[in-house]
């Protein structure tokens, strides 16, 4: 076998030779393009944690739909937005009109909301695998499936698109936004709203867990090779991107399951970017004191 | 103060008419079930003397159940439980140490010779799951075993109800006559279809049992248990299988995920054969809500997929 034929076997014959692969790496770069800029601002808004605590919020949504129509994409995708953005805009506006901070008002709401969740599934009585649907299986994505993420992350570039210079604004200098009379508190809701939306795409693909990791550890990642905020989502999309494809050779290759070969993937490049990233990394920060020193 | 008394009178009488209907319902056994297809077979082999309580109810998984107070407070005031054994509910001992129950434990599995897995994955062409020499505990899936389950069942009701041990005897041995009648029709269903046929594929290894003891040939993406989560190289494994060895329908079940299955058909283009009913019985309504339905349907399905391809 030559070396060709070698790399060709290893990289690009498994998405040749199979439907479910090219849908999955399909849906991870559909995913990829939507929770990067997303997951940046995040980081930038320091709100990581957020991503995380809508993550849970879209429980009893989904819970609802699985109960009121099984195990039907729409009734399952409308319940975890509907769920995620009540949960998110009660804990904005909560943040916004009173001394409680962002944090703690979200995560007083999502822990409510992920034991009504919870107790919705309980109620059931019957638990037919409703595990299995939280923790979604990207080998699994169908043609709706992929045609709700598709949609899902244009709506969200065209509206980071519309309101990026807002956003940004409302990021570093909230004040002056406000002076020059933005809306800052509707970009905020906005943007929310974008949050929710691409959680619950990520978990049509990855379940409730996983989809956190693909938008918020390349947005952290991505802090230490791009120093402003659109070649930051820039360099997230792309690693979100490369996560995909790598973790979905692990997991063709080493037979390994996929979606947490696709966010130990993410992790590994994050912590790649700790050590050796091009800024504020341990090794560049080393680098430039040595520089210095000398 | 007549009114009072009268009242008073009223709430006795009331109350012993309450007594009386509970000393008549003590009359009954109470029989827990871990799950409804346990559940079925005791509700055949105890008639009218038991009562008994599943607990994994239609179309529930019993691998991964998470039992209520309500179904330690049931446990703990039965007569006798009934377990299926060999590894099926790992959530059951723990369930009978914490309600305090003390009575007997029937593993209905007992006397059965256990697989270990399936015959693919001792080839070593078992994608996906994980590789440990987990036993299988999905011995009803083979009608012979359902007769020793019957079996287990009767003697333990005999055990805690002496009174009943003649009438338990006899419907055992109808329950039995009925379950072997049914086997000598999967026996022939089945062979009329030339072995080569005899291949399909379902979404979790709940089959082989059926396999081994009807000559049938089960592929399937995840392992033995519901929980093992598939990976990419076990699908496309599954695939090359599927169209390589000439896979004849492809079934999905009522306790799992669809999609994967559903994705799986599409892509290797073999037609889906409808639900097959593996580890919990349907709804009344539905197609298999008892054990010789529910064989009923899997077998005439599995035949009627496998027909089409010849």
């Amino acid at each position: 076998m030559t070396l060709m034929t070698y790399l060709f076997d290893l990289f690009l014959a498994p998405f040749q030779d199979f439907i479910f692969m090219r849908h999955a790496l399909i849906a991870c770069m559909a995913l990829a393009l939507g929770c990067g800029p997303v997951g940046v601002l995040l980081v930038l808004k320091r709100m990581s944690l957020v991503g995380d605590a809508l993550s849970h919020a879209v429980l009893p949504g989904v819970a609802i739909g699985f109960l009121v129509s099984g195990l039907s994409l729409y009734a399952m995708t409308l319940g975890g937005i509907a769920a995620g953005l009540a949960v998110a805009l009660v804990a904005g506006t909560v943040a916004r009109f009173t001394l409680l901070k962002e944090d703690a008002s979200f995560a007083a709401m999502y822990l409510m909301s992920l034991a009504m969740g919870v107790l919705i599934v309980s109620l059931r009585g019957s638990n037919i695998d409703l595990i299995h649907v939280l923790f979604g299986t990207i080998l699994a994505v169908d043609d709706a499936d992929l045609i709700l993420v598709a949609t899902i992350s244009s709506v969200t570039l065209f509206t980071l698109a519309l309101i990026y210079r807002a956003l940004i604004v409302e990021c570093f200098d909230p004040g002056y936004l406000r002076s020059v009379g933005g809306r800052g508190a509707a970009m905020h809701f906005i943007f929310l709203v974008l949050v929710v939306l691409n959680l619950v795409a990520g978990f049509r693909a990855l379940g409730t867990l996983m989809a956190v990791g693909l938008m918020m550890l390349p947005a952290a990642s991505s802090r230490f090779w791009a120093t402003q905020a659109w070649s930051m989502a820039l360099a997230a999309v792309g690693i979100a991107m490369l996560s995909g494809y790598v973790g979905l050779l692990l997991s063709y290759h080493a037979n390994l399951p996929s979606g947490p070969s696709i966010i130990l993937t993410a992790g590994f490049c994050y912590i790649f970017s700790v050590i050796f990233g091009a800024h504020g990394s341990i090794y560049s920060r080393r680098r430039l004191g040595l520089h210095l020193g000398g | 103060m007549l009114v009072i008394t009268r009242i008073f009178v009223l709430f006795m009488a009331l109350f012993m008419v309450g007594a009386g209907m509970a000393a008549s319902a003590e009359k009954k056994l109470k029989v827990i079930a871990s799950f409804s297809i346990l559940g079925d077979i005791t509700n055949n082999v105890g008639g009218d003397r038991v009562e008994v309580i599943t607990l994994v109810g239609p179309n529930g998984d019993a691998h991964v159940f998470e039992p209520t107070p309500a179904d330690a407070k049931a446990v703990a005031s039965a007569d006798l439980v009934i377990v299926n054994g060999l590894g099926m509910e790992g959530w059951m001992e723990r369930l009978i140490k914490t309600s305090g129950y003390k009575g007997p434990v029937v593993v209905a599995a007992q006397g059965i010779k256990p697989l270990e897995g399936t015959e693919e994955e001792k080839e070593g062409h078992k994608p996906g799951a994980k590789h440990e020499h987990k036993i299988d505990p999905h011995a009803w899936q083979n009608l012979a075993n359902g007769q020793i389950y019957a079996d287990n069942i009767g003697k333990g009701l005999s055990v805690v109800d002496p009174a009943g041990a003649s009438i338990y005897k006899a419907t055992t041995e109808a329950y039995k006559a009925k379950l072997a009648e049914l086997d000598k029709w999967v026996k022939t269903e089945f062979s009329s279809i030339p072995k080569p046929q005899r291949r399909v594929l379902t979404s979790h290894d709940a089959f082989g049992y059926l396999a081994a003891a009807y000559g049938v040939t089960i592929l399937s993406p995840m392992g033995l248990s519901t929980e093992s989560e598939p990976s990419a190289g076990g699908v496309a494994t599954l695939i090359k299988q599927i169209r390589k060895e000439k896979i004849t329908a492809v079934f999905i079940e009522n306790v799992s995920d669809p999609r994967l299955v559903e994705q799986i058909s599409k892509e290797s283009g073999v037609k889906l054969g409808g639900e097959l009913y593996s580890d919990a019985l349907s709804k009344p309504e539905g197609p298999a809500p008892t054990y010789i339905d529910m064989f009923k349907n899997n077998v005439t399905k599995m035949v009627a997929a496998m027909r089409k391809s010849l």
